[in-house]
């Protein structure tokens, strides 16, 4: 009873914030002590927002920054899955592969922007690449530390009954190892969807979420900035929390092996 | 969308951790063996001309930009200006984010009131604020400094709020039975329970920090600075001064992640045996 | 059931200061459908012998054979249970680890099911057959497992201080089960313990194994009519024969 009385209050309280907030930035807004341009109403974005999607220029924008995001986040486990359980099952692949990895992952992916404009032109190719590179090393060492980590005892078992090198693969190593490697495809996403837009920003073509903002930026339209942000802050939200999310549901959660730390 | 794990849960990065028994220079060799394949690959295909030479230099001349640069204090001044950037900006986040989620984790009221704002902000990659800072704020350190703190303090927030929570009610309870005090529970209790969220907040802010900082250096039209340093190096298709500079960045980074944050946690969490290494 | 031969075996360790033996010269039969406890203090090689007969382990020197044939490495024609609950496979279900090595096997989903299901109820979960290992209880947990290396129907049964991790009750509990499974299933049993009261309770014969270096030092044939009462005075006395065995040492059961 105390503890739904409670709850209730912090969503009381939550949507007080938020109001305030809200007023707040409006009070300021109409205040005309800042120019409008730069501080547009709250009425003024929903407005832009409506209207863009009204359109479809927003939708498009969105297809297209979700076009790269995926081809590059997709390529990333294509390469760093099936060569992150190569170096946790063989020392050959780990020797070679982890220390090229640990000299090229403390580089952050956007640094490489203007270094593959001037391999690849402005573009998707140059996005692509950069998401690709965001997205492999969590991947990567992720799944290599699952690996690694996938308790001796399940392979003695599974040794015991019988399992062969291909059994034990697909069904003991990774479902061992599968608590890493959501959680390394959850951090890969993550690095891919700030990827995606830094490098929008910087390779302009004239389509996707981050070159709308960046472009915005010159017409001074500051409504459509913060539609934009509005719009990445959901699709962010949604991929977190209902993709990965159901993912987890539905395997480590259900199996009861998310780590201590998370529960 | 950030991950809030205990540092513990960080992968253990050891190139090179030398086998039972193994001497040093077989170490030393083993690490260098994949460089050394990797060079020699890159050498050949910039040797063989298949790319023209200007966007496709070879080592040696990258290894020559790096020298020149240096030597003529252009690189150390980029990157000390970054370096300053990155501090300042990071400053903001750990005091703000710490304070913030100190104050979240203890009290309801807090946690009620800054909740709604902090999971409305950080789904949005601190990048894609970089435009709406620049109208605001004008080009230049001000904007950009402000925004790799606004942007690296979520993941201090955090952190820091699920540490204060999860510090263990068994000790609140013996220490507040021992009679402590609220400001000895907070400094005595509080705060090294909740450090390894705390550190681990740290490291990702200041990852994040040094991420955004690069790009911000490249929109926001500042003098000096790595992130510039390549963007400009473009215009004049210096493809090795930008490589060297990309080189730069990734062994600042790592110095950042390594060594500054390795040895405070192995001065604390490590030593009080909160955390592995 | 074939019998089980073990002959002089051996297994030294090198560390960096010298060669340590874990086990040294253990020789001893297990007849079929025998119940056999080994019991020792703690150091006695006794799980680094039933892991060399497992296969997980290669002895230094001697031979196993089963049913005449000398065994190497890990085989299907034995039985694991751990003392780790971990054992099981957390992304199964309780029929889904007893059905894996029949699936091992390549035996069909309905037909290893319908085992699984049978070896389930042997050890009384099949209430919680589709109920993930995290759900279940030790004990339960410890059942599955049991239930797991029978499901395959090996010819001997390697259980490595199974019940040891459980709380007293339970271990009564799970102690009663297994006396009543291996009398339904007429398995070859090898049981690893510390627990003297244990070993009385199950075991056909006891081996004794004293440490440094891990060696048999007696064996004791328990004649006791099933099933037994832990109170009785030749249940007592037996006890009391084998803490005398292993010495001051066995204050530690």
């Amino acid at each position: 009873m105390s503890e739904n009385a409670d709850r209730m209050r912090s969503y009381r309280r939550a949507a007080l914030t938020l109001i305030t907030v809200a007023a707040l930035y409006e009070i300021t807004a109409r205040s005309g002590y800042f120019p409008r341009v730069l501080l547009p109403t709250i009425p003024t974005i929903a407005r832009t927002l409506f209207d863009m999607l009204l359109d479809g220029s927003m939708i498009l924008h969105a297809l297209y920054t979700f076009y790269r995001v995926l081809f590059g986040f997709g390529l990333a486990i294509v390469v760093a899955l099936p060569l992150g359980i190569l170096m946790g099952r063989y020392r050959a692949v780990e020797g070679f592969f982890l220390p090229l990895a640990s000299a090229l992952m403390p580089i952050p992916s956007l640094a490489w922007v203007p270094v593959f404009i001037l391999w690849f032109g402005l573009g998707n190719t140059t996005t692509v690449l950069v998401v690709f590179y965001a997205a492999t090393f969590p991947m990567l060492l992720n799944t290599w530390s699952g690996v690694r980590s996938v308790n001796p005892i399940w392979l003695r078992s599974a040794g015991a009954m019988g399992a062969d090198e291909n059994a034990m693969f697909w069904k003991v190593i990774i479902p061992g190892a599968s608590p890493f490697i959501i959680t390394g495809m959850r951090q890969s996403f993550l690095r891919a969807w700030i990827a995606v837009v830094g490098a929008e920003m910087i390779a302009a073509s004239s389509w996707g979420l981050g070159w709308v903002i960046f472009d915005a930026k010159e017409f001074l339209n500051t409504d459509i900035m913060m539609a934009s942000l509005a719009v990445i802050g959901c699709i962010g939200f949604v991929f977190e929390r209902l993709v990965f999310g159901s993912l987890e549901r539905a395997t480590i959660q259900r199996w009861g092996m998310v780590r201590a730390a998370k529960s | 969308m950030h991950d809030v794990v205990p540092a513990s849960a960080f992968v253990p990065l050891a190139p090179g951790a030398p086998a039972e028994g193994e001497a040093r220079w077989r170490v030393f060799a083993r690490t260098a063996f994949p460089f050394l394949v990797v060079g020699l690959a890159w050498e050949i295909t910039a040797r063989l001309g298949v790319f023209p030479a200007r966007l496709f230099p070879s080592l040696e001349e990258v290894a020559y930009a790096l020298v020149r640069l240096t030597v003529a204090g252009i690189l150390p001044h980029h990157a000390g200006e970054t370096l300053l950037r990155l501090f300042a900006g990071f400053s903001i986040a750990a005091v703000m984010g710490v304070a913030i989620g100190i104050a979240m984790g203890r009290s309801r009221r807090a946690e009620d009131i800054f909740l709604p704002l902090v999971s409305i902000g950080a789904p949005i990659p601190g990048i894609a604020y970089a435009p709406l800072f620049l109208l605001w704020f004008g080009l230049g350190n001000f904007a950009t400094i402000l925004l790799v703190g606004f942007a690296s303090s979520f993941a201090v927030i955090i952190n820091t709020w699920t540490g204060v929570k999860a510090v263990k009610e068994i000790w609140v309870r013996s220490a507040q039975s021992m009679g402590a005090d609220n400001q000895r529970m907070f400094r005595q209790v509080i705060l090294p329970g909740a450090l390894p969220y705390i550190l681990t907040g740290l490291r990702l802010g200041m990852a994040q920090a040094w991420r955004i900082l690069v790009v911000v250096e490249m929109l926001a039209g500042v003098q000096w600075g790595l992130g510039w340093m390549i963007f400009g190096a473009r215009e004049l298709l210096n493809t090795d001064v930008m490589l060297a500079g990309v080189a730069v960045i990734g062994i600042i980074g790592l110095i950042l992640e390594k060594h500054v944050f390795q040895r405070l946690e192995d001065y604390t969490v490590v030593r009080w045996g909160m955390m592995e290494q | 059931m074939p019998h089980i031969e073990i002959r002089d075996i051996s297994l030294i360790y090198d560390t960096p200061s010298g060669s340590v033996p874990g086990v040294q010269g253990v020789s001893f039969s297990i007849e079929p459908s025998e119940f056999l406890c080994i019991v020792g203090p703690s150091g006695c090689g006794k799980s680094t012998l039933l892991n060399i007969i497992a296969g997980f382990l290669t002895p230094t020197g001697g031979e196993i054979k089963i049913g005449g044939k000398i065994i190497t490495g890990h085989g299907m024609d034995r039985g694991v249970v751990f003392q780790d609950f971990a054992q099981l496979f957390p992304w199964r279900t309780a029929l889904g680890n007893v059905a894996f090595g029949l699936e091992m096997k390549g035996m069909g989903k309905a037909e290893r099911e319908e085992i699984a299901l049978q070896q389930l109820r042997l050890v009384k979960l099949e209430k919680f057959v589709r109920s993930y290992p995290h759900h279940l209880s030790g004990g339960m947990q410890q059942r599955v497992a049991i239930a797991r290396a029978l499901a395959y129907n090996p010819a001997v049964l390697l259980m490595d201080e199974p019940f040891a991790a459980l709380d007293a009750l339970t271990r009564d509990d799970m102690q009663r089960l297994l006396a009543e499974v291996w009398r339904e299933t007429k398995k070859t049993v090898i049981y690893v313990t510390h627990n003297v009261a244990e070993a009385v309770y199950l075991a056909d014969r006891v081996v004794v194994m004293t440490p440094h270096p891990g060696t048999v030092k007696i064996e004791v044939p328990i004649r006791l009519a099933r099933p037994r009462d832990p109170l009785s005075v030749e249940f007592l006395d037996y006890q009391k024969e084998l803490l005398r065995h292993l010495g001051g040492g066995a204050v530690k059961a």
